[in-house]
This record gives structure tokens, C-alpha cells and sequence, in this order.
């Protein structure tokens, strides 16, 4: 856990004092990533620096799993708290394993289990240990750099990461790919972390909770749904955009929202009897799936009625499928490119696992309460 | 053809003359690197200072080398070493100062503020960050440094043999005194030579001394 308190940073320049901080305070709960976000100069890497002491606060306290840090020797509290930076600063004249084992090394590893933890690491993202660990950083892409980066700061396990904008320098298509590896990453080694971004898509798609600051100051302190839905002032609704509520699409997943009851058939049932489940259910839709629960068709009540024989005979092919686990986005997305107001959903084996509509999208985005991911954490946090 | 005779018959003397300069600045260079290279990494702290001892440097090279030696005689008579070796060293060294510290202060002022940051924010310590990371990456702007302060004295070595430094210089300054074009072209080609060959070395250690990620 990480808690600031009143932490204030005032610096003195030729042009008289800048409050680049200005009175933050905020609890980042152990294993959650907090994003601290907002415009150019707002004091973001000013807040994250002085909790590892590389600019002194001038006022204010800092605790880290309740110690206070200003008691600490700054050298070895630095040591306990991985660093990711955006220009990476992999050591040239270093291989990459030495690059990984320098805190280690500083903490008086053993070198043998440093070598070890340098290759169990660079495996855990996805490099090979053998052809990676005795290379030099310039003889890696960006994206290879960028892994490092994050693997040095996590070799002494430490169990906080302060992170400066560490996706920053990296093309869209790689940056979305470490994301997604940082934060299955992050679903095993639950550490504490304090990540600076710029970008609202980043802080939504990676916070637990984000914080925005403006001049210094924490303008609002939420979940990224609550930021969303629910923005404080109109400084935030601003800075998250007019598109705030298409943003809360990536929050939600079709599981979230999708009716698992929507009615199915087999392609062999009489037109009455699908009839009848059409019309009972809101869509006016039936989908037909095959022996295995793959869904295969559709059929509409419209379409039956005043029929008879067996519905195949009425069977439209399905436009697409999505996965459960798809985010809103991607589903709505889907149905959008399709021009349809429905869309069905297969499991991972491809079996029939409900149908999401664009009037349940909706409803779920205007929900006035909190959205089903808030509820989850809150049940997490209960858990404690 | 007489050129050739003459070093023929003065192989060993060359040799003996050749061995002298080096030692003259063989030595004189390792004590410049000795004091150059902490002179230079010192100052990158405190701007004002970089800029007085990067000055002072600057004019002690301004300095003709005869003018210097000239200095150095009332000096060093003090403890009877107005002329020969020592003056030879001592000029050598003052000269030496101003590549070592321009290169050493410029290779660290250089060295990407991120690495820096980064070798900060792990928990390095400043003396850990220097031997780590900064002199390792600064090494072969350095060691350019050293290149050219041994290319230049070479030829202030040579004029030390008029304040009995002996050395190749010896082989000039007679050459010239007896009129002997014989003594001055072996004298003047193998004073260039020297240089040429130092160089070369040197630069065979530069690359040698550089980590092997900075080049590959
Ligand atoms: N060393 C310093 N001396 C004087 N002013 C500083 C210093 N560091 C930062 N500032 C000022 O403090 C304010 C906050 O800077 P900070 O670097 O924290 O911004 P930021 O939110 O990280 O911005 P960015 O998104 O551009 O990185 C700015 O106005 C900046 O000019
Ligand atoms: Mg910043």
C-alpha cells in the first residue's frame, strides 16, 4: 500500500516558485495499479519522483505499507522500488543480464540466483532466455527494450513500481500487446503500482483507480468507470472527452450484458413451437444451433408467422459470433459494421452462450449506479 | 643512400633516443591521466569550476613549448633539475591536462541524462553510477583524449632535447646544428613515425577498453 499525505512540491526557479505538487493526497491499496493522468505539466512525474525520493518533497509525509519513507536511506528505498522510465535507460555497456541483476547485485544476491531470476524473468515476457540474456540493449528492438525495461524494475521483486508514461515511446500495435502482457503480468504478481500516462485510453484500459491532476492538484480520485460515467467538475469531463461514454465500452464485456436466456432451437423444430419462444422474447429473434450447441442460424418471429414445416427452412445465416469475453467495444463494434441490432455470442469451444443488444448495451452504459466492474472490485476490496 | 648508412651504423642510438622519448612521454601521459581523467569527472559537478579549470587548461596549451621550458628552469633549479628529464615530464603533463579534462568532463556531461536517471532511480549510488555506468560509456571519448595528447607531445618531446631531455629531438637539434641533413631527416621522420605508430596503438586500445555493447 502506498499513501500520500499532503504531499507538496514547490520548486524555485529564476522566475519565482512553481507548486508542481500541491497538497496530494491519495491511498493506492496493495496489488493495484493507480494511473495518475492529466495535461503536460500538471505534476505527474513530479509526484512520482518524490516517492522514490528522486525529488525531495517540500512538505508532506509518504508511506509505503505504512512505513514512512523519509526516516529511509534514499539509496536503499530507491532499491525496494522498481523504476520504469519512457526512454527505457538500459545500461549500453551492460549485456542484458547484467542490466536485470544490477539491484539484485546492490541487495547482495547470491549471483547464481540472480542469473536465475534474470531467466526466468526475460521468459516470462515471452523472450528466450538463451538467445536474449548476453546480448547487448542496442542488438533488441524497442519493443524487446521496453520488456526489459519493466523486467529490470521487477527483478529484486520489489514490491512497489513507479512506472513515467513506460509505454510511451512505443507504436500503437506493440504498446496494446505489452499492455495486455503487463497486466496478465500484474493478475500474478500483484504489485503495488503507480503508472504516469497521458493517455485516458491507457489509464482506462490499465487503472485500478486514476487519479487527474491539475496544476498540482488531484481534480478527481476514482475508479475509471466512476471517472467516466461520473466525472467531478468539467475540467475532468474535458480532460476524458465528449466521447467519455464510448471510452466505458472497453470497461464491459459481453458477459456483462449479454441474456444467456435468449431463446435457441435446433434446425429441425417445428415453425409453431420456435414461434412461440420468438414472440415471448424482446428480440423477436430465435437462434438455431446444431447438436454440438454450436449456434449456426437465426430466425425471425416475423418472418414464422402465419408458417408451418420446420424453421430451416426460414434460416438466415448469422451475420457474425463474438466471444464472451470480447470488451463492449469490440462487440459493438462488430454490430456496427454488420448493421444489425444483435449479436450472438459463442464460449471459447464455440458453443451458443447468449445474444447482447444494442438496447442491453445501452442500458448498461447509462446505468446510473455504479457499472458491473466497480461492483466486482468493491466485492474484491470487501474480500480483503 | 647515405641516409640509409648513417642509420645502419647508428641503429642502437636511434633505438636508445627512440626508448627516451617514449619515457618522456610515456610518463609524463600516464600522470596526466592520472590527474586529468578525476580533474574531469570532478567538475562535471559545479559548472563555474568546469568552466575556470577548462580555461586555465586552455591557455597553459597557448603556451609555446620552448616558453614553457624557459619557465620551468629558475622553477625546478630550486631542487637542481633546471634542465633535462623532469621539465621535459613536467611541461608534457601541463600540456596533456587540457584534451584529458575536455574530453573526460564532455564524454560524462554527455552520457544520456535517461541512463542517468534510470542508474538513479534503481538505487545506485553516485561513486556506483561512475564506475558503472559512466566512465564505461565515457571511456572512448577519453581515451581519444589520451590519443591526442600523445600525438601532440610527441612533438614537444622532441623539442625537450634542447633542455638535454635527450630523446629523438637530439637527432634534430644536432642536424641542424652541424648542418647534417642526414641527422635531421632520421630525426624528423622518426619522430613522425613515433607518432604515427602511438596513434595506432592507442587506438588499438581504445577499442579494446570500450564495452563490447557500445560498438557491436
Ligand atoms: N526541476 C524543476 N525545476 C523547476 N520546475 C520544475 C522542475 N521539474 C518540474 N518543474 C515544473 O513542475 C511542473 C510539473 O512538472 P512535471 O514534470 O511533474 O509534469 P508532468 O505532469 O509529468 O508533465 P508531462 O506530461 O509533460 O511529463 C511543471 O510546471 C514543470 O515546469
Ligand atoms: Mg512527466
Amino acid at each position: 500500500m502506498i499513501q500520500l499525505e499532503d504531499l507538496t512540491k514547490t520548486f524555485s526557479t529564476p522566475n519565482g516558485p512553481v507548486v508542481a505538487a500541491d497538497k496530494v493526497n491519495m491511498t493506492v491499496p496493495t496489488g493495484e495499479i493507480c494511473v495518475l493522468l492529466g495535461p503536460s505539466g500538471c505534476g505527474k512525474t513530479t509526484a512520482l519522483k518524490m516517492i522514490n525520493r528522486l525529488i525531495m518533497p517540500t512538505s508532506g509525509r509518504i508511506y509505503i505499507n505504512g512505513e514512512d519513507t523519509t526516516q529511509l536511506n534514499k539509496f536503499e528505498l530507491r532499491r525496494r522500488i522498481g523504476y520504469v522510465i519512457q526512454q527505457i535507460g538500459l545500461f549500453p555497456n551492460m549485456t542484458i543480464e547484467e542490466n536485470i541483476c544490477v539491484v539484485p547485485k546492490m541487495l547482495g544476491w547470491d549471483a547464481k540466483k540472480a542469473k536465475e531470476r534474470a531467466a526466468e524473468l526475460t521468459d516470462l515476457v515471452g523472450l528466450d532466455p538463451h538467445q536474449f540474456l548476453h546480448r547487448f540493449p542496442k542488438e533488441l528492438s524497442g519493443g524487446q527494450q521496453q520488456r526489459i525495461g519493466v523486467i529490470r524494475a521487477l527483478a529484486a521483486d520489489p514490491p512497489v513500481m513507479l512506472m513515467d508514461e513506460p509505454f510511451g515511446a512505443i507504436d500503437p500495435i506493440n504498446r496494446e500487446i505489452i499492455q495486455n502482457e503487463f497486466l496478465k503480468m500484474q493478475e500474478v504478481l500483484k504489485k503495488t503500482i503507480i503508472f504516469v500516462s497521458h493517455d485516458i485510453d491507457e489509464a482506462v484500459k490499465m487503472a485500478d483507480k486514476i487519479a487527474i491532476f491539475r496544476g498540482g492538484k488531484i481534480e478527481q480520485y476514482d475508479s475509471p468507470s466512476q471517472v467516466l460515467a461520473h466525472p467531478a467538475n468539467p475540467f475532468v469531463a474535458d480532460f476524458v472527452g465528449s466521447d467519455r461514454t464510448l471510452k466505458r465500452l472497453r470497461l464491459l464485456t459481453a458477459v456483462d450484458v449479454r441474456d444467456i436466456d435468449a431463446p435457441v432451437a435446433s434446425m429441425q423444430a417445428s415453425v409453431e413451437e420456435v414461434l412461440v419462444s420468438a414472440k415471448s422474447h424482446a428480440n423477436r429473434i430465435v437462434v438455431l444451433i446444431d447438436a454440438d450447441r454450436h449456434p449456426v442460424a437465426y430466425v425471425t418471429a416475423d418472418e414464422l408467422s402465419g408458417a408451418t414445416g420446420v424453421v430451416s427452412d426460414f434460416a438466415h445465416d448469422l451475420p457474425t459470433t463474438v466471444p464472451v469475453g470480447a470488451d463492449l467495444r469490440a462487440v459493438v463494434s462488430e454490430m456496427l459494421s454488420h448493421d444489425t441490432m444483435w449479436i450472438t455470442c459463442v464460449d471459447e469451444r464455440g458453443h451458443f452462450a447468449g445474444v447482447v443488444t444494442q438496447p442491453a448495451v445501452t442500458a448498461a452504459l447509462g446505468q446510473k449506479s455504479s457499472s458491473v466492474r466497480d461492483q466486482a472490485t468493491d466485492a474484491r476490496l470487501a474480500n480483503v | 643512400m647515405d641516409i640509409l648508412v648513417f642509420i645502419q651504423n647508428n641503429i642502437w642510438a636511434i633505438a636508445n633516443m627512440t626508448m627516451e622519448h617514449i619515457s618522456v612521454v610515456g610518463v609524463a601521459v600516464g600522470l596526466a591521466i592520472l590527474t586529468g581523467v578525476p580533474l574531469g569527472i570532478a567538475i562535471t559537478q559545479n559548472r563555474v569550476a568546469a568552466d575556470i579549470v577548462l580555461y586555465v587548461a586552455s591557455i597553459v596549451v597557448t603556451i609555446p613549448s620552448i616558453a614553457l621550458f624557459g619557465l620551468l628552469i629558475p622553477v625546478l633549479s630550486i631542487i637542481n633539475q633546471g634542465i633535462g628529464w623532469l621539465p621535459a615530464v613536467i611541461a608534457i603533463l601541463l600540456y596533456s591536462q587540457l584534451p584529458i579534462i575536455r574530453n573526460t568532463y564532455t564524454a560524462i556531461t554527455n552520457v544520456d541524462p535517461a541512463l542517468r536517471e534510470a542508474a538513479r532511480g534503481m538505487g545506485m549510488t553516485p561513486f556506483q553510477r561512475l564506475l558503472k555506468v559512466e566512465i564505461p560509456i565515457a571511456i572512448p571519448v577519453i581515451m581519444a583524449g589520451v590519443r591526442t595528447a600523445v600525438v601532440m607531445n610527441i612533438g614537444v618531446a622532441a623539442i625537450a632535447a634542447y633542455i638535454g631531455a635527450g630523446g629523438l629531438g637530439l637527432l634534430i637539434s644536432r642536424g641542424i646544428s652541424q648542418t647534417d641533413p642526414r641527422q635531421l631527416i632520421v630525426g624528423a621522420v622518426a619522430v613522425s613515425l613515433l607518432a604515427i605508430v602511438a596513434d595506432w596503438v592507442l587506438l588499438k586500445a581504445q577499442k579494446f577498453l570500450t564495452p563490447a555493447g557500445l560498438t557491436r
